[in-house]
Formats: C-alpha cells, sequence, structure tokens
C-alpha cells in the first residue's frame, strides 16, 4: 500500500472545513428561553454520550455505541421546535434524538448496560431507543427503512386529521440507498406532513461521502428530483437548525406537504465505538472541534446577556443528572427469563403453536 | 348464499372488514383504479373512495414502510405486494422492521397490519413471479402466516387477520383464483391457528397447504378406490400452527404426508414432521414423508412446471406406495 496516495488513506485528502459562524443568528427572532432551554439540552445530549463512552470502557455498556459526540445540535435544534405530539424516527445513532424527545436519562443509560430497568427492559439496546409515549417512535439500524415508516406515520397524521408532523433522522450515507428514493418519491406524491433531516457528518462510516455520491450536497443536490427545494443548514448551531425545523414542521402543518433538510455537522469520534476515526485529516477535525457547537453556543448566550452564572448552574444541574442515571442504571438488575419470551406477539408472549 | 370465486372472496373479504373498521386502508400497485393485477381488489376503489383504498408506486419497501408506519400510530392497514416474489426487495421491512420491532421495544409499538400476496405456481411465470415463499415468513418471530385454500377461507381468514393485534402475511394463491364456492351471506369471521380436516380417514393423514389441498383430496379420492383411507388436512394458518389437529390424526391414522409446493430445503413441512417426530413418534407405523417441489427454481414451460409442482397424481402415487390398504 503506497504511503502518500489519498486513494488508499483519508486521511491524506484535502480537508473539508466548516463554513464560519453565522454571527447574525445572534439576532433571530428565538426566545431566550429556547435558547436556555437547548443550551441545556445539548449538555445533556453532550454529557450523556460521554457517559455512555465512559461505561463501554468499564465494559458495562455492551455490543456497541453509535454517539452523537459534535452533532448534538441537530437533534437539540429539531427536539426545541417540535411539538409533544409529533413523531420522531432516528436511526441506530439515536441516543440524541431520544433524548431530545424527553426520553428519560436513567432509563436510556440503563438500556445501554442491558439492564431491566432501562427503557425497552433490555430487549433493545443502544440501536433501538425507543419511547412511544413521548412521540419517539423508535431508532432502526438498519439504514433507509425508518424513512418509509416515518411516511407512515405521517399518513396517518393526515387520515386522523390531526397537525402532527413526523421527522426522519438519517445520515448522509442513506442518501444512497433505494428507500431514501422511495420515501422522498410518496411523500411528495401524498403531500405527507413528514420532514427528512440528513445529517451529513461528511463520513458514511470510514469513507467520505463526497467520493461515493454522484453529487456534492447528498440530501440537498436529491431534492430537485422529488419536487423539493433544497435546504442546507449549519448543522453545529442550534440556532440555525432551530430555524429550519421550524420552517418546515410549520409547511408540513399548514399541508403543504415533505421537506428534506440537509444539516452539515461532524463527529467528534468515530462511527462507532470500534473506531477511532483515523481516516479524517487532523486539520479538518481539528478545525471542526473549533466549531463544536457548545462553546460557540455558551458564547452566543453571553452576548445576549445571560450571566455566566445561569449557564454554569444549566452545567452543573446536567452533570448530577447523568450522575444519578448512572447510578440508576448501575443499580438494574440483568434481566432474566421472565421477559426473555414475552412481547413477540401482542398477547404479551411468543406462542406459535397450540 | 351466493357463489363467490377465490379472486371475487379477495374484495368480498376486504370490503367485509372496511364496512366494519372506518380506520381500515389499504395501499399497494395497481390496487386501486385498476383492481389489481389479478383482480382481486375491484370495486373497493368505488365503494370506498381514494382516500382509503390508494394507487403506489413502485416502491415496494415505501409501501411496507406506510403501513407499518401508519399502524403504529392507529391506523390498521391491508398492503399488497402484487408477487410475493416481491417480498425480496422489501424484506428489510417484512423480516426486521415490521415483525421485530414489537420485541425490540418490550410491547412499546404493535402493528395491526396486514400483508397480501399473489404467491405459488402454475401460471408459467418461471422463477421470479412463481415462488411460494411462506417459509421465508414462517421462520420469523413476529409474524403471522396464513394461506387459504377456499373463497369461504379467504373471506374468514381476512377478517381474522384484519382484526389480529399482529402483523399478518396473507398468501393468496395465484391458481386458486378461479375457484368457485357458495359462501354464507353475512359475515364470516375465522379463527387464526386452526387447521381443518377436510377429508376424514384412518390410513394415513396428509397436510397441505393452498394449491396442494385440492390435490391432495383429488389423490385421497383416488386412493380410496384403492382401499386407502387418507385424512386431509388443510394446515391454513402457519402461525399460528394448529399442531394439535395434526398431532391428533396422526395418533389416528399412523402415517404421515406432508405436500408443500415450496422448494425441498426449509419448507414448513419439514418443522411439522419434526414436531410429529417429537410428539407422536411412537404412534407411527412408518416414516414421515414429504411431497415436496424439487430443490429447483420454477421452470417456465407448462411441461417442466407441472413435472415441478406435488401433482395429484404424485401425491396419489407416493400414499400408494408407502400405505398399507
Amino acid at each position: 500500500m503506497p504511503t502518500d496516495d489519498p486513494r488508499y488513506d483519508y486521511a491524506l485528502r484535502p480537508p473539508r472545513l466548516p463554513e464560519p459562524v453565522d454571527t447574525t443568528l445572534a439576532q433571530a427572532d428565538i426566545g431566550m428561553d429556547t435558547r436556555l432551554g437547548m443550551y441545556r439540552k445539548l449538555h445533556e445530549l453532550r454529557q450523556f454520550g460521554k457517559r455512555a463512552h465512559d461505561l463501554f470502557l468499564q465494559n458495562l455498556v455492551k455490543g456497541t455505541t453509535h454517539l452523537s459526540l459534535g452533532m448534538e445540535a441537530v437533534a437539540t435544534g429539531f427536539g426545541a421546535a417540535m411539538k409533544p405530539g409529533d413523531y420522531t424516527f432516528a436511526t441506530y445513532r439515536g441516543h440524541a434524538h431520544s433524548l431530545a424527545r424527553g426520553m428519560e436519562l436513567g432509563p436510556a443509560l440503563a438500556e445501554l448496560c442491558g439492564r431491566e430497568n432501562g427503557v425497552l427492559g433490555g430487549k433493545g439496546g443502544s440501536m433501538h431507543l425507543t419511547d412511544a409515549s413521548r412521540g419517539m417512535m423508535g431508532s432502526y439500524a438498519i439504514i433507509g427503512a425508518h424513512l418509509c415508516v416515518a411516511n407512515g406515520a405521517a399518513w396517518s397524521a393526515q387520515m386522523r386529521g390531526t397537525d402532527q408532523v413526523a421527522v426522519a433522522f438519517f445520515g448522509d450515507g442513506t442518501t444512497n440507498i433505494g428507500a431514501f428514493h422511495e420515501a422522498l418519491n410518496m411523500a411528495k406524491i401524498w403531500d405527507l406532513p413528514v420532514v427528512f433531516v440528513c445529517e451529513n457528518n461528511l463520513y458514511m462510516e470510514y469513507t467520505p461521502i463526497d467520493l461515493i455520491t454522484a453529487v456534492p450536497n447528498p440530501a440537498a443536490d436529491r431534492a430537485s428530483a422529488y419536487g423539493l427545494e433544497p435546504v442546507i443548514v449549519d448543522g453545529n448551531d442550534p440556532d440555525a437548525v432551530y430555524l429550519a425545523a421550524r420552517r418546515a414542521l410549520a409547511r408540513a402543518r399548514q399541508g403543504a406537504g415533505p421537506s428534506l433538510v440537509e444539516a452539515v455537522t461532524y463527529r467528534s469520534g468515530g462511527h462507532s465505538r470500534a473506531d477511532p476515526g483515523k481516516y479524517r485529516p487532523e486539520a479538518e477535525v481539528a478545525a471542526w472541534k473549533e466549531r463544536d457547537p457548545i462553546p460557540v453556543y455558551h458564547d452566543r448566550l453571553l452576548s445576549l446577556g445571560t450571566p455566566e452564572a445561569r449557564l454554569s448552574d444549566i452545567e452543573r444541574d446536567v452533570a448530577a443528572a447523568i450522575d444519578a442515571a448512572t447510578e440508576f442504571a448501575r443499580n438494574g438488575r440483568e434481566p432474566g427469563e421472565e421477559t426473555l419470551l414475552t412481547e413477540v406477539y401482542a398477547d404479551g408472549g411468543s406462542q406459535w403453536r397450540n | 348464499m351466493a357463489e363467490l370465486s377465490y379472486r371475487d372472496a379477495v374484495a368480498h373479504g376486504i370490503a367485509q372488514e372496511m364496512r366494519r373498521d372506518p380506520s381500515l386502508v389499504m395501499l399497494g400497485e395497481d390496487v386501486a383504479a385498476a383492481g389489481g393485477v389479478f383482480k382481486t381488489t375491484v370495486g373497493l376503489l368505488d365503494e370506498f373512495g381514494p382516500e382509503r383504498v390508494r394507487d403506489t408506486p413502485i416502491s415496494e419497501q415505501a409501501i411496507l414502510g406506510a403501513a407499518m408506519g401508519a399502524s403504529m400510530t392507529g391506523i390498521p392497514v391491508i398492503a399488497e405486494i402484487m408477487f410475493s416474489d416481491f417480498f425480496a426487495v422489501c424484506f428489510d421491512m417484512i423480516a426486521n422492521e415490521i415483525a421485530k420491532s414489537r420485541y425490540m421495544t418490550n410491547g412499546q409499538v404493535s402493528f395491526p397490519l396486514v400483508i397480501r400476496t399473489a404467491n405459488g405456481g402454475g401460471a408459467r411465470f418461471g422463477a421470479q413471479h412463481s415462488q411460494s415463499v411462506e417459509n421465508w415468513c414462517m421462520m420469523i418471530p413476529g409474524l403471522k402466516v396464513v394461506a387459504p385454500s377456499t373463497p369461504q377461507d379467504v373471506v374468514g381468514l381476512m377478517a381474522a387477520s384484519v382484526r389480529d393485534p399482529d402483523p399478518v402475511v396473507f398468501f393468496e394463491h395465484k391458481s386458486l383464483m378461479a375457484d368457485k364456492a357458495v359462501i354464507p351471506d353475512g359475515e364470516i369471521v375465522d379463527e387464526l391457528g386452526t387447521a381443518k380436516v377436510v377429508r376424514q380417514g384412518t390410513d394415513g393423514t396428509v397436510a397441505a397447504l393452498a394449491l396442494m389441498v385440492p390435490r391432495a383430496l383429488e389423490a385421497a379420492e383416488r386412493l380410496a378406490q384403492e382401499g386407502i383411507s387418507l385424512e386431509v388436512i388443510d394446515v391454513r394458518t402457519l402461525v399460528p400452527l394448529d399442531t394439535r389437529t395434526i398431532l391428533d390424526s396422526v395418533s389416528k391414522t399412523g402415517r404421515f404426508f406432508t405436500v408443500e409446493e415450496n422448494p425441498r430445503l426449509c419448507g414448513w413441512g419439514a418443522e411439522v414432521v419434526s414436531i410429529v417426530d417429537e410428539e407422536a413418534f411412537w404412534d407411527l407405523d412408518g416414516p414421515s414423508i414429504r411431497i415436496t417441489t424439487p430443490h429447483i427454481p420454477l421452470p417456465a414451460a407448462a411441461s417442466m412446471e407441472d413435472l415441478a409442482i406435488p401433482s395429484s397424481d404424485r401425491i396419489y402415487k407416493t400414499v400408494l406406495g408407502s400405505v398399507d390398504g
């Protein structure tokens, strides 16, 4: 293998650098309560992700985890703009989207640890977090499917005459699978109240997305094929995401049909816990670290007159909640035979014969 | 009392349920204005309108995704996949998403939906439009699997499938579409998980499904002339599986045969035979015998397809050669 050939080592490719922060967003029409709520949520998602990583290293979280570290602004911005009855459909990288809809930290962390007090009783694990009571309709671990399922929830809302909207989050890699295209077409022909949110973190697992996609913007450049507007937002800025979410959700509620939003962001870590992410240019990783959503948003809130103490109180509150959630998870029992055979069928059991 | 064909019974059964439950909807390719490529949904658009009976693009994943998402949020759905062979392009939805999400979420979500599909051979369509794929679905925990053989069972089991809170895969046999029968007036509701003894006998038991049921009955009629009394069971639903009816019959007759349209390996009969072996072995007077399509893709030529799929003559000869009258 040549040592200096970017075809063999993607880390040698030119870095893809983030756009500068849009400073005009400080003046955007977003209430301070909403902004502080988003600040809290950013921290919750960040600290939860870090704790999940730590517990993995302690062998308490088994299997795999796909973290949203660095990408928290997308789930945060949408979570703040969505109404309680709206539906979220996420991927295996779904912790942030689950917590953004109000999933409790303790049961979420316990699920990652395979405990009976987990939100799925230990049956789903890290890749399938679901809290239907809060509109979090599932985390789907096979690329593409859940865009089609989100259509179904949106179709149902349309038929029932509610103003609910379904939001499907997915990665840039999803734009190259057939289900993405089937879903967009059906959503458009039926004017479904659904928002498709592509989190473009520039890498399909370990491969740069631009190397394996026919167009530079994997989602936005496909929008016109389905009669949709191309929308690209700064996925590292919660205000930018929130404004885009508010527009897309309003469109859907007014019966104007689906939207496709491409939020450009970056994973600060690897694809999954097994991946150190060494295929990325160092200058690129460093530049995106400078655009980490949390310090940027911290500074924006200070510039808007929020006292530093208010922000540090939020950080401390969240840290305490994460510690309590960790204790909750650690204290959970490992599930056993009592539930192994339950909930395969709607009668609560798994009986397939008489 | 009205005479209905198997194909008319499909629309009849769906209409019965759509009248009962105004929230029930259906979707699929060519199901609305065209009435289905097998004419199994004729009249539904006229009666229930374009909001409840929807034509879709050729997008099998989107069809089943829509069914899944709607059913998990309060709208029961009947989805048609035109040919069961096409399950292969949307099997993620069937096997990974619809079947498993209830268990994975520890019961947070339910999927009251029916996936209808045209299944089986005999129409000379070749290897990609003729398969019997019940076993593809039978092997997936979380699904229920139904394959009726008569017009009345189509109506009654359709009603049972729609009313079932779990996802049901409903196989309609292409070569039974023209079969006619008189069915009773009024609502017909059957029960999943119930096999039916369609011919009483004492010398052997044949379990058959869908198109294989009339063929087994024809063979049994000929065998009777040879002094062999064959009991024929229409299995009707593979999941839930009515093992009790089968085991009781085998215990009575002492011999067991399955007639399966699927290629040999891992057909539904293999599971049933293993159950008979484990639970009725000491009642058997000889080995269980599976009569199946050979382990080949189905050929298109009429003469070859007829050789491949179990015929009543093959059933007759196989049973005759192994049962003492």
